[in-house]
């Protein structure tokens, strides 16, 4: 007999006084309470595991990204091939695009990468990157030292229930809350031991349906 | 290539936990460093969880799925099968841990590889896979910081989830300085024990063996069946480099890890962080079905291991340990495992949920355990803390009471009707069946009382065996000279 058969042979008899196979009680909450403003917790619980967040209007992204990019002394930074170029032209930044994919060493020797997130989580502070066009493969958003990751505002859901709902299982999936951190050493915090030790979020506010003339973009003050 | 040449240490001949206990105890660092983590994990954790209104739906969510999974076991793993081999990967099922050693050992083998990396795993410490792929030459690089902690100072880990928790900061310096140099990068000149600077050590020290890793081997927090997708939960980023980088990914997984749906998930991404490290969400989650082209591993083996659950299966009142996450809740607010730490328990699963678990899986339920897992059941004081914070509500004290029967009932006929135990409780018997055998062993332990109290309690006895046992820990209080009885008795003579 194969092993698997002979598994499944001891794990029938095992169950030969028939459990009975319980209905799941789902009583708790799948969705925030009405008066959270998704936007400003995701920020807030983002910044406890401190990253550091900016929200921006869609004209003052680039801007941000420029000099975030300046004050962690980035120079030779990564982007995924579908990553909108526009949003990293204003940086001072040697860029490189991960396609022909790059090796691990040089993966490991850029001093950042920018990429785009799937969806956004506000209740945990989680972004989620799916591999998708303009979030690269796995490899390219772990080897360097600084990820930046630019969340739209529409992308940011209340709990992990909806974040589920709107993920596909069969992309390889990442969930990122802050920079890596270790407790291993009496339990006292560390961020950064083998992934990105510095983690930036810039969210883009999308233009508040609620108002009744949104105001022009503005191109100046980043 | 660089290896760990001394024999590494393992749990192997671990005395029973009395004795194993009193040697923990009178390490006093040891203790002063159990005290401090458990207590700091602990507060820490009931904030967490204080902060969600709806924890207790989410933990009877959490149970109820792993009944299901439990009930319906073979169905599940099947369609796992099915949706892991759909997606590119290849499902192995391995009986016990010396079957699953070898599906490894193969695995690696056949890719060329003399090394692998790890990423931290209760299944493989549990089938001791790091010794077994040792003896095939295979060095097996342990990447959490706190593994890398234990691997490198050739020592036994003593929690789930912080396995050195019973180590310091200038101890961890020592065990860098010491030892580094002999598996690769060595700790940088003038390492101070600050644990930013010992993290920084680890990273440098464990980067070159990702980029060059062939080969890792993982556990897994969860498998959905319905999708094929398997996950694992860490804090470091060292799981994204095994998960990611290397050509091979293999994953051992206890067949009691599924789930039956993805939106499962919504329950166990809550319950785990907040029970484990206390957070709202720990720093990675990595999920993945089957193999990505041009992205990670492109050959992934998924390793099915039984080792004892079917048998924990079984028993309709254990089984409940099966629902396990691993999350260490159980360990950090116990009052015995805060004292004897995890090795005093001889297997990689300590704490309330290792005595429970480990007797079930060394098979307490089909045949008589050696001396060793028989002592784990009685491992507890009964107070009940476990089950109040295990975020599956297993009901550890039960299932403890459970399997200390099955001890005694499996210790044979003669230890069951000539042992002191036996003997002191059958006589409770004779003594508590008949009104007036229970009046004259009352005046017998008035009268016995007088002669060994003083100011009222009874302290150490100097009688030999069980009794004088008993004692040596306890006082208790003398029973009154005249017992309530006598003196009711008394009354009712006096009025009438």
């Amino acid at each position: 007999m194969s092993a698997r058969d002979a598994m499944l042979g001891r794990i029938r008899a095992s169950l030969a006084d028939r459990p009975p196979v319980p209905g799941v009680p789902r009583g708790y909450r799948t969705s925030s309470p009405p008066d959270v403003d998704p936007v400003a917790l995701f920020s807030e619980r983002v910044r406890d595991y401190r990253a550091t967040v900016h929200r921006r209007a869609p004209a003052d992204v680039g801007a941000t990204i420029a000099t975030a990019l300046a004050t962690r002394g980035a120079r030779r930074v990564g982007i995924p091939p579908g990553f909108d170029r526009a949003l990293i032209a204003r940086a001072a930044v040697e860029v490189v695009v991960d396609e022909p994919p790059l090796a691990r060493a040089e993966l490991d020797a850029l001093d950042g990468v920018v990429t785009a997130c799937a969806v956004a989580i506000a209740e945990t502070g989680t972004i989620v990157i799916d591999a998708g066009p303009d979030q690269g493969r796995r490899a390219l958003s772990l080897l360097p030292d600084y990820h930046l990751c630019v969340v739209g505002a529409d992308q940011i859901v209340g709990t992990v229930a909806e974040a589920l709902a709107r993920l596909d299982p069969r992309r390889p999936l990442t969930w990122i809350s802050g920079p890596s951190a270790t407790s291993d050493i009496e339990l006292q915090r560390v961020e950064g031991v083998h992934g990105p030790r510095t983690f930036d979020v810039v969210i883009v506010e999308a233009l508040s349906p609620a108002l009744p003339d949104p105001p022009a973009p503005q191109e100046a003050v980043p | 290539m660089a290896t760990l040449r001394e024999p590494v240490p393992t749990f192997a001949g671990t005395p029973p936990f009395p004795k194993a206990a009193a040697a923990a105890l009178a390490d006093r660092q040891l203790r002063e460093n159990l005290r401090r983590a458990t207590t700091t994990i602990r507060d820490k954790r009931a904030r967490a969880v204080a902060e969600r209104d709806d924890w207790e739906a989410l933990r009877l969510a959490g149970a109820a799925i792993k009944d299901e999974v439990l009930a319906r076991l073979p169905e599940l793993l099947v369609k796992l099968e099915e949706r892991v081999t759909a997606a590119g990967g290849a499902v192995h099922w391995a009986r016990d841990a010396a079957e699953a050693n070898a599906i490894v050992a193969g695995i690696v083998k056949d890719t060329g590889a003399t090394e692998v990396v790890k990423v931290k795993s209760m299944a493989t410490q549990e089938i001791g896979l790091n010794e077994a792929l040792a003896r095939e030459g295979i060095a097996a690089w342990e990447t959490d910081l706190a593994e890398l902690i234990v691997q490198l100072g050739q020592d036994l880990p003593s929690h789930f989830l912080v396995p050195a928790i019973h180590r310091n900061r200038s101890e961890i310096r020592d065990i860098f300085r010491r030892r580094m140099a002999a598996a690769g990068r060595p700790a940088p000149d003038g390492l101070t024990d600050e644990p930013r600077a010992l993290a920084e050590a680890a990273r440098l020290h464990l980067r070159e063996k990702f980029l060059r890793a062939r080969v890792a081997i993982s556990g897994a927090n969860f498998a959905i069946a319905e999708t094929g997708t398997v996950i694992v939960v860490e804090s470091e980023g060292n799981g994204r480099m095994c998960l990611t980088l290397p050509e091979t990914l293999i994953t051992v997984m206890g067949i009691e890890k599924l789930l039956p749906r993805w939106q499962d998930l919504e329950v166990f991404l809550q319950l785990l962080p907040r029970s484990s490290t206390a957070e709202r969400m720990n720093p990675y989650t990595s999920m993945w079905t089957g193999v990505t082209s041009d992205d990670g591993p492109q050959a992934f083996h998924l390793v099915l291991l039984d080792n004892g659950r079917s048998d924990t299966l079984s028993d309709p009142t254990g089984r409940q340990a099966l629902r396990c996450i691993k999350c260490s809740a159980c360990l950090n607010v116990c009052p015995v495992y805060e004292r004897t730490g995890g090795a005093a328990y001889g297997s990689p699963y300590a704490g309330p949920i290792g005595a429970i678990l480990v007797p079930q899986l060394r098979g307490i339920a089909r045949h008589p355990v050696d001396e060793q897992t028989a002592s784990l059941p009685y491992a507890s004081s009964l107070c009940g803390a476990c089950f109040e914070v295990c975020p599956v509500r297993i009901d550890i004290p039960e299932v403890l009471v459970h399997l200390r029967g099955q001890v005694v009932r499996q210790r044979g006929w003669r230890q069951r009707t000539l042992s002191q135990e036996a003997l002191l409780m059958r006589s409770l018997g004779l003594a508590l069946g008949e009104p007036r055998r229970l009046a004259a062993a009352e005046r017998l332990a008035g009268l016995a009382a007088g002669t060994v109290a003083r100011d009222g309690w009874i302290g150490r006895l100097p009688l030999p065996g069980l009794l004088g046992a008993w004692f040596r820990g306890r006082d208790l209080r003398a029973p009154a000279r005249m017992s309530f009885r006598r003196w009711w008795a008394r009354q009712r003579r006096g009025t009438t």
